[in-house]
């Protein structure tokens, strides 16, 4: 239940900086007069101050809240794990519903397809792709969501292999219903705990590619927000002592991460009771 | 069971041949493809540059052929030569794999002989404080990213009390001084999520009828767990420790990268900066060759050991 308030917790902020009723200024630039020499005022940004009253969270090399580029990564990831999410789901469950209902050629074609790409080390495959999309987040969309498909289609093989003998399905061909009808209408709805547990995993990866990738300077552009980008710049400022954009990216993340990690297991518990844990 | 075994290699050739399809798809058919060229050369490169970039990389010419010569590198092992280092290629492997190793076959001996410690006595104290703590702790380590992990560990224990040196690595037994932190790093990172697993394969033998029954006989706690449960808990771990091994002579790309490791992993990262595909794609060829030999062993092994096997 925590778990889930978290989520929604996440959520709302992200729709809130989705219309732009939070941290709209994130990109604003602080600035404060100071005294130079005695007599000489000048303009300066207020580069990394330390979280206080003005800014919660401190302020970065340019003077920008800390605490509102942090809301801002909520709506990155938030994207990120949602779309990826969209790409690998799709084809997780097609390519498995299919060979698994089909079987024989087509199964053998989708098996020998989805285990070479699980022969390749996942994170090499992901940041060669990464590269090759480019940089910005519609390449890292494309480049997690390729990548993370491969372990629910297998799943979801399986479990057609099996529901494709249940009586329902027997009763809906005896009905004249067709190939297509079957496997959208009476076998992926009952997938539907796999791909919900999958989800939530796929979230979790999603959200954890994205600092990786972004820290090999192939994830999000530098201009958009997101807690990689925050982490691969205080990678530097902790040498300074600098420690708030660090902190801050990292407990956003984690956070989110640990919620989804526990909804994923109460899931699994409550929907597939054969993997009690 | 020789049957079997020769069904099992020519599934695996297979696989390979699929593995090489994938890389001409990722290197040739998407890197050479104008979009990607034309981020490598900039935008102000004059049509005789893109030309040039197009022939060292082996564009220029029909896929087909492309094809055939992927195939050809990774059949002899030859994958010509680097475009950023103009070192041989299977040099590079060669004494990349040797630091790689170094650093990683210690932090997974470590990690899969703790964590079946720790997950066996979750199970023998199953919900008590203890078992409570360790999955709390286990879930909330999967959640921290490994960014954080290296960042942080490499700031407070080598930069700011100065017990490890910051990054660097020396051939010989002068490497265990640079392998330490990240190896720490490594174990710190990976225990959590393989207790949690390897406590699930325990706690599913533990609900089986033999352990009833052993009980009943009167077996004792300790002899049931340690001779009974793990002996039969230990076929789905070492399937999974299988899986894992050969991901070590690839290294930790991350941990290599941040520590200055001259292992494999620290190669892809520097090939990933300098366009270099050739050098990707034959790392990632190498570590897809080993994930498939490796499995290919543990079949073998299986049906060597459960004859149930054999039959499927």
């Amino acid at each position: 239940m925590i778990s889930l308030t978290v989520i929604l917790v996440y959520i709302i902020i992200a729709l809130g900086v989705q219309t732009g009723l939070i941290a709209a200024h994130y990109n604003e630039k602080h600035e404060s007069a100071k005294e130079i020499a005695p007599g000489e005022v000048r303009m300066m940004y207020r580069e990394y101050e330390p979280p206080g009253r003005d800014f919660w969270f401190g302020t970065d090399l340019f003077g920008r809240d800390v605490f509102q580029m942090t809301l801002y990564g909520v709506r990155t990831a938030l994207m990120i794990g949602l779309i990826t999410s969209l790409i690998a789901i799709p084809i997780g469950v097609l390519f498995g519903a299919v060979a698994g209902y089909f079987g024989g050629i087509i199964d053998e074609i989708v098996v020998w397809f989805y285990s070479a790409v699980a022969s390749i080390p996942s994170l090499l495959l992901l940041i060669s792709l990464s590269l090759l999309l480019g940089r910005g987040l519609k390449g890292v969309y494309l480049a997690i969501g390729l990548t993370s498909w491969v372990s629910l289609c297998r799943l979801v093989r399986g479990e057609v292999t099996k529901i494709k003998r249940m009586e329902y399905v027997q009763a809906a061909r005896a009905l004249g219903a067709s190939h297509t009808r079957i496997i959208f209408r009476h076998i992926i709805p009952n997938l539907f705990h796999l791909i919900i547990i999958s989800f939530t995993l796929g979230f979790c990866y999603a959200i954890k590619s994205e600092v990786i990738l972004s820290y090999l300077g192939i994830g999000v552009e530098l201009g958009q927000p997101s807690w990689g980008n925050m982490i691969q710049t205080a990678r530097q400022e902790l040498l300074r002592g600098v420690w708030w954009q660090f902190g801050a990216a990292t407990l956003a993340m984690f956070f989110i991460v640990l919620a989804f990690n526990l909804f994923g297991d109460a899931l699994r518990d409550a929907l597939d009771p054969r993997l009690k844990t | 069971m020789l049957r079997y075994i020769i069904r099992r290699l020519l599934y695996s050739l297979t696989l390979v041949a699929g593995v090489m399809l994938v890389l001409f798809l990722l290197y040739h058919v998407l890197g050479g493809s104008e979009m990607v060229v034309m981020r490598m050369v900039g935008k102000h490169a004059t049509p005789q540059e893109i030309q040039n970039l197009r022939h060292m990389y082996g564009f220029d010419k029909g896929y087909p052929a492309q094809l055939r010569e992927i195939v050809w590198k990774c059949l002899t092992f030859d994958f010509g030569r680097s475009i950023s280092t103009r070192q041989k290629i299977s040099t590079m492997l060669y004494e990349g794999a040797g630091p790689s190793l170094t650093l990683m076959l210690p932090a997974f001996i470590i990690t899969v002989l703790l964590a079946i410690s720790v997950a066996l006595l979750c199970a023998y104290k199953r919900n008590s404080l203890f078992d409570r703590t360790i999955v709390v702790l286990s879930v909330g380590g999967m959640s921290i990213s490994i960014m954080a992990y290296i960042i942080l560990g490499q700031y407070l224990l080598a930069y700011k009390m100065r017990l490890f040196p910051i990054s660097g690595y020396e051939p010989g037994l002068q490497a265990a001084r640079y392998i330490l932190l990240p190896l720490i790093i490594y174990v710190a990172v990976s225990t959590g999520s393989d207790v949690r697993l390897y406590r699930t394969f325990i706690l599913n033998e533990i609900n089986q009828d033999y352990v009833r029954t052993a009980l009943a006989k009167g077996v004792g706690i300790m002899r049931l767990l340690f001779k009974h449960v793990l002996k039969n808990a230990m076929i789905p771990i070492i399937t999974q420790v299988v899986i894992e091994v050969p991901f070590l002579i690839m290294g930790s790309l991350l941990l290599e990268n941040f520590f200055g490791i001259p292992g494999l992993g620290n190669m892809s990262i520097e090939a990933l900066g300098n366009w270099d595909f050739p050098v990707l794609m034959a790392v990632t060829y190498l570590g897809s060759l080993l994930f498939i030999v490796g499995n290919l062993l543990s079949d073998i092994l299986y049906a060597v050991v459960d004859p149930r096997v054999r039959l499927v």
